[in-house]
């Protein structure tokens, strides 16, 4: 047993160092290297999430000692998250909703024949962010806890808003078609049982429906399928491969990094500070870290064309995540993200109770938890990169009449895994077959999956808002005077008004295709 | 050919009679209508070593989640009645959810065979709140009605049943915001953008210093929350929750039902199991199959007086 004295620990240096000893025991190791084979392997499968990767394998941990254990479902979480590039890359299919924003520029990428570097790209973010986001939750918990919890729902309402606002920025080619799909995500988002009020909408007597559209199964439809019918349909080879696959492309990759260390820095403390906030996630945290590298980069029409910024920044801000999600889930026992709450799960049935005092009751588990999220993200350089160079080999090598069936099955696998449940199949293909369709008139998924995802939290942080503003007397001057909220629409405004502002002010000297 | 089909019965018999006197022989599929993490999760997970303990046999526990727990309650059914597929049910909520729509069940087809314990449903507020004792809040509310904000989980929930029938019985009018989850609902109560939660004692336990539990809606003061008193006690008739039990599809044999109501009711006689789910804020009841008739016609009938006052019972009478 360590000592609990206080003096030990956050008087200047780094707090529990001694434990990181402990966390570098053989087994744990071992858990660790094995939570990142097994995250990166089914993050990777189109369908398969993180929630879904850390569900099934909590029962393993309960054997284990309660630190043990938390580092394995740790190590599992953070690879999967990594692993989600893979598919979002070479199919461009998110394998998590957190890897949606790495389609954009990792399918061109592979396109064009750098999918191995795209991967190593991948990685080398991964692990930074990761770092980044495991470095917060040692140094600064809980604080950035108390930061969370001025979140209420009037914020995520305007947050969801300051969301939907970037599908103007990220729609290629046409402004009105982006706008349009985003709509058309924000009914699919009211289809259902609402969550609050509970009124049924939209389900047109159909029983499969009354639980909403899932986001994962829209996901795979609508990236997936459309894939898999323009592969039938057209001669060509999945991915060109223009070049001999020997290495990892690693010293590129390293270079490219380092260039872009700004970028790197900026979109993993987004990561973090979004994963904090209970109720975003990583599907957000990427998409904003996405939206202000191009904004802020010298060349913003390259993104969405094979950029490798958008990569490092996507892929670094969804990493970034785990660290931050792991935050409020042990300061104040509410879950930061999805997997999260299967994580608090398996605490509670371990006995651990989360909350301020675990930090100096339970320091032991918890620094032993926080170095080896460290151990667990820094041993996925080596994995990651060894997993991605074989998964982005077999996925150039496989022929068409196999690539094709194989990740067909596993879009029906991964959509009735969401509930183990055939409904969610049932609206993958539907909602499939509606987007090959809009694909047709040059519409792209992602502002639907958006608006989808969006919908819901911009509706209940209303109604909500609504609810306590009308209580406290004046519901306008709940949404619009409440700091955080003022803050937050002037982000809006800026974003919706920097193209107007930058085009008076010193003209650009790229034209924009917009 | 009749001989034969009679020796077929007889062999048929002998089976089904070995299978039932062996039960449980193999892994017991264990179905929760909703997603990892939650309470019914929890206390399947606690339960999940006493069966091994007791019946010798493993459970695999599946996650059904959807539409409140309907999607998985609608389909229990078409499982095979052979006892090895149970499934976790919720009070109120197959009585609720029938009420207000078609949602491909009935309360009454839901075959349960056990109720093994209960989330009493509890009053608190941030630790830094004015109001010290339920008398505050319930002075507080008098003097502005609809001003006290309580947060809780879901529109419907057992929280919105227990929020509606305090204000009845304290002669007050407050405004409760549903929230998706306790964890949301949570996350607004610590962040103070309510006044208070009705939450259940689970919720009290967990987020232990931060918050102040100012009743709990029990017999008795639950033990782990000893300086919280109960509605009771201050004068209010209020003993509510969310209750948790068992069912299997309902083509199961009684004896098959017998028997797995018999192991549920030893597993909730284990000084650890209970020892261990009191600890997290649970509370224990047994409602066994011999008694089930019972137990499902008072709920039934108090939930459903609510229902209808609230106006959320929608379907034909």
């Amino acid at each position: 047993m360590a000592s609990r004295d206080p003096s030990t620990w956050g008087n200047g240096h780094v707090p529990g160092i001694e434990f990181l000893i402990k966390a570098l025991t053989p087994l744990n190791i071992l858990l660790a290297v094995g939570g990142v084979i097994a995250g990166t392997v089914i993050g990777a499968l189109p369908g398969l999430t993180a929630t879904m990767a850390v569900a099934v394998l909590v029962p393993l941990t309960f054997g284990m000692e309660p630190a043990s254990a938390l580092i394995a479902l740790g190590a599992i979480y953070t690879g999967a998250i990594y692993g989600g590039a893979y598919s979002a890359v070479l199919l461009n299919t998110p394998g998590t909703p957190s890897a949606i924003a790495t389609t954009f520029d990792g399918y061109p990428m592979a396109r064009r024949g750098d999918g191995d570097l795209a991967i190593t790209l991948a990685c080398l973010a991964s692990v930074t962010g990761g770092l980044v986001g495991a470095a917060f939750l040692l140094l600064l918990a809980p604080p950035l806890a108390k930061f969370a919890l001025q979140f209420g729902p009037v914020e995520y309402f305007w947050l969801a808003v300051f969301g939907l606002t970037l599908i103007a920025a990220l729609s290629e080619g046409s402004v009105l078609r982006g706008l349009i799909g985003g709509c058309i995500g924000l009914l699919l988002s009211a289809i259902g049982t609402a969550e609050v009020g509970g009124d049924i909408r939209y389900t047109g007597e159909l029983k499969s429906l009354l639980g909403g559209i899932d986001v994962v199964s829209a996901l795979i439809g609508l990236y997936c399928v459309p894939v898999l019918m323009d592969l039938v349909a057209t001669p060509d080879p999945h991915l060109k491969l223009t070049h001999e696959v020997a290495g990892f492309r690693f010293r590129e990759a390293l270079r490219i990094a380092w260039r872009s260390k700004s970028n790197l820095a900026r979109s993993s403390v987004i990561g973090t500070l979004v994963g904090i906030l209970p109720g975003a996630g990583g599907s957000i945290a990427s998409l904003v870290a996405y939206a202000e590298a191009r904004r802020v980069s010298k060349n913003p029409s390259s993104f969405g064309k094979g950029e490798p910024n958008g990569i490092l920044a996507t892929e670094s801000s969804n990493n970034a995540t785990v660290g931050g999600g792991f935050i409020p889930t042990l300061v104040l026992g509410i879950p930061g993200t999805p997997p999260d709450a299967v994580i608090l799960g398996a605490l509670l049935v371990q006995g651990i109770r989360t909350g301020p005092s675990l930090f100096s009751e339970q320091s032991q588990i918890v620094y032993t938890f926080i170095y080896g999220l460290f151990l667990a993200t820094i041993l996925m350089l080596p994995i990651g990169l060894v997993i991605g160079r074989y998964a982005f080999k077999s996925i150039v090598s496989i022929p068409k009449a196999a690539l094709v069936p194989s990740v067909a099955f596993l879009t029906i696998l991964g959509s009735y895994a969401v509930h183990n449940n055939a409904h969610e199949t049932q609206q993958m293909v539907v909602l499939g077959l509606i987007a090959w369709v809009l694909g047709r008139f040059g519409f792209t998924a992602s502002p639907i999956v958006l608006g989808l995802i969006l919908g819901t939290i911009a509706e209940s942080g209303f109604v909500q808002g609504y609810l306590i503003g009308n209580a406290k007397g004046s519901a306008l001057m709940e949404f619009l005077t409440r700091p955080l909220s003022a803050g937050i629409i002037a982000f809006i405004l800026l974003t919706l008004l920097y193209p107007l502002v930058k085009g008076r002010i010193g003209a650009p000297k790229l034209p924009s295709n917009e | 050919m009749k001989p034969l089909s009679k020796l077929l019965l007889v062999m048929a018999a002998i089976a089904a009679g070995a299978a039932i006197a062996a039960y449980p022989e193999k892994t017991i599929n264990y179905i929760i209508a909703f997603g990892p993490g939650g309470e019914s999760d929890i206390s399947a997970r606690l339960q999940e070593p006493y069966f091994k303990k007791y019946a010798g046999q493993t459970v695999a526990i599946q996650y059904k989640p959807g539409a409140g727990g309907a999607t998985a309650w609608s389909q229990i059914n078409s499982a095979p009645g052979d006892g090895y597929t149970i499934i976790g049910t919720n009070l109120p909520h197959i009585v609720l959810q029938p009420l207000q729509k078609d949602v491909g069940y009935k309360t009454d087809e839901l075959a349960n065979v056990y109720w093994f314990h209960f989330t009493p449903d509890a009053v608190v507020v941030p630790a830094g709140s004015p109001h010290k004792s339920l008398k505050d809040l319930v002075a507080a509310a008098k003097k502005a009605p609809g001003a006290t904000t309580f947060s809780g989980s879901g529109t419907n929930s057992a929280n919105h049943l227990a929020q509606q029938r305090f204000d009845k019985l304290a002669g007050i009018k407050t405004t409760y915001v549903p929230f998706k989850g306790t964890g949301a609902s949570n996350t607004a109560l610590l962040g103070k953008q309510v006044s208070g939660s009705w939450s259940y004692t689970t919720v009290a336990v967990q987020l232990g210093d931060q918050v102040r539990c100012l009743a709990v809606a029990m017999e008795k003061r639950h033990p782990i929350l000893p300086d919280c008193p109960t509605f009771k006690e201050q004068g209010y008739e209020l003993v509510s929750g969310a209750y948790r039990g068992l069912a299997v599809p309902q083509s199961t044999p009684a004896a098959v039902k017998q028997q797995l109501s018999d192991l549920i009711g030893k597993i909730n006689k284990d000084p650890e199991f209970i020892k261990k789910m009191e600890d997290k804020g649970f509370a224990m009841i047994d409602a066994p199959v011999e008694k089930m008739g019972a137990f499902m016609a008072a709920r039934k009938k108090e939930y459903e007086t609510i229902a209808r006052e609230m106006g959320i019972v929608k379907t034909k009478k």
